[in-house]
């Protein structure tokens, strides 16, 4: 049985929990990714960050993108969530953990989900800093979801 | 016909809850398209980000922005997003 799990979380991660549902005899590689807050970002001192979240649709994309990863790398199981909610430095601010039956679709799996997360989770974060006011932080060109093209 | 007044019902995110004060209204427009209603909110709110910049669902799922608009939709424009 494929394992598929994705969740929004408002503690925090415990990736000792997280990856216990994948363990499988028949899987050979195991590769998780912890997306931390950092201290710094395009040369401002970051002290905090908050994330706000449109929990119904942000469930239904990361399904459906755990759905694509074990579709497109053959994966036994794929397992992310996601943080939302005010971060301190050094906290885990997504997690994802994948397995497979060989190493190369575990790693590949792994980065498939945390690029399309990045792109099309409809999550957003706000960046709180030393000196500075608050902002909205994204990146323009990973404006894109998979779902969009698909709507009618 | 086409421009009968539609009660639809919005939900704000991010900086588009920042600029418009407001988490969510209830509000009566003529706007036939996604497109047309941001552009009408854009005008009362002062929204910064261009109609280009955001995406739009209707009762939780990812929607056309020149899909006419439907009386009792729930909706939410989505600014550019920042997960991970």
């Amino acid at each position: 049985m494929v394992i598929k799990q994705f969740s929004l979380a408002n503690a925090p991660l415990e990736p000792a929990q997280l990856w216990q549902p994948l363990a499988n005899l028949s899987a050979g590689a195991f590769v998780s990714f912890e997306g931390w807050v950092r201290n710094h970002n395009h040369g401002k001192i970051v002290t905090a960050l908050e994330y706000e979240v449109y929990p119904a649709l942000a469930l239904k994309e990361g399904e459906q993108i755990l759905t694509e990863a074990i579709e497109k790398f053959d994966l036994l199981g794929a397992i992310a969530s996601h943080r939302y909610g005010k971060l301190t430095l050094g906290e885990i601010a997504v997690w994802v953990g994948v397995t497979a039956p060989h190493r190369k679709q575990a790693f590949a799996g792994a980065a498939y989900i945390i690029d399309e997360i990045k792109h099309r989770l409809p999550i957003w974060k706000k960046e709180y800093y030393l000196d500075e006011p608050a902002t909205w932080v994204y990146c323009r060109e990973h404006h894109h979801y998979g779902l969009f093209e698909e709507a009618k | 016909m086409s421009d009968v007044p539609k009660t639809v019902y919005l939900r704000y995110f991010a900086q588009l809850r920042e600029q418009s004060q407001c988490e969510e209204e209830e509000r009566v427009t003529t706007a036939q398209t996604y497109g047309e209603l941001y552009q009408e909110l854009k005008a009362q709110y002062g929204f910064t980000l261009d109609l280009a910049h955001v995406k739009v669902a209707a009762n939780d799922t990812f929607m056309g922005l020149d899909h006419p608009l439907r009386a009792g939709d729930k909706v939410v424009f989505i600014p550019p997003v920042a997960g991970g």
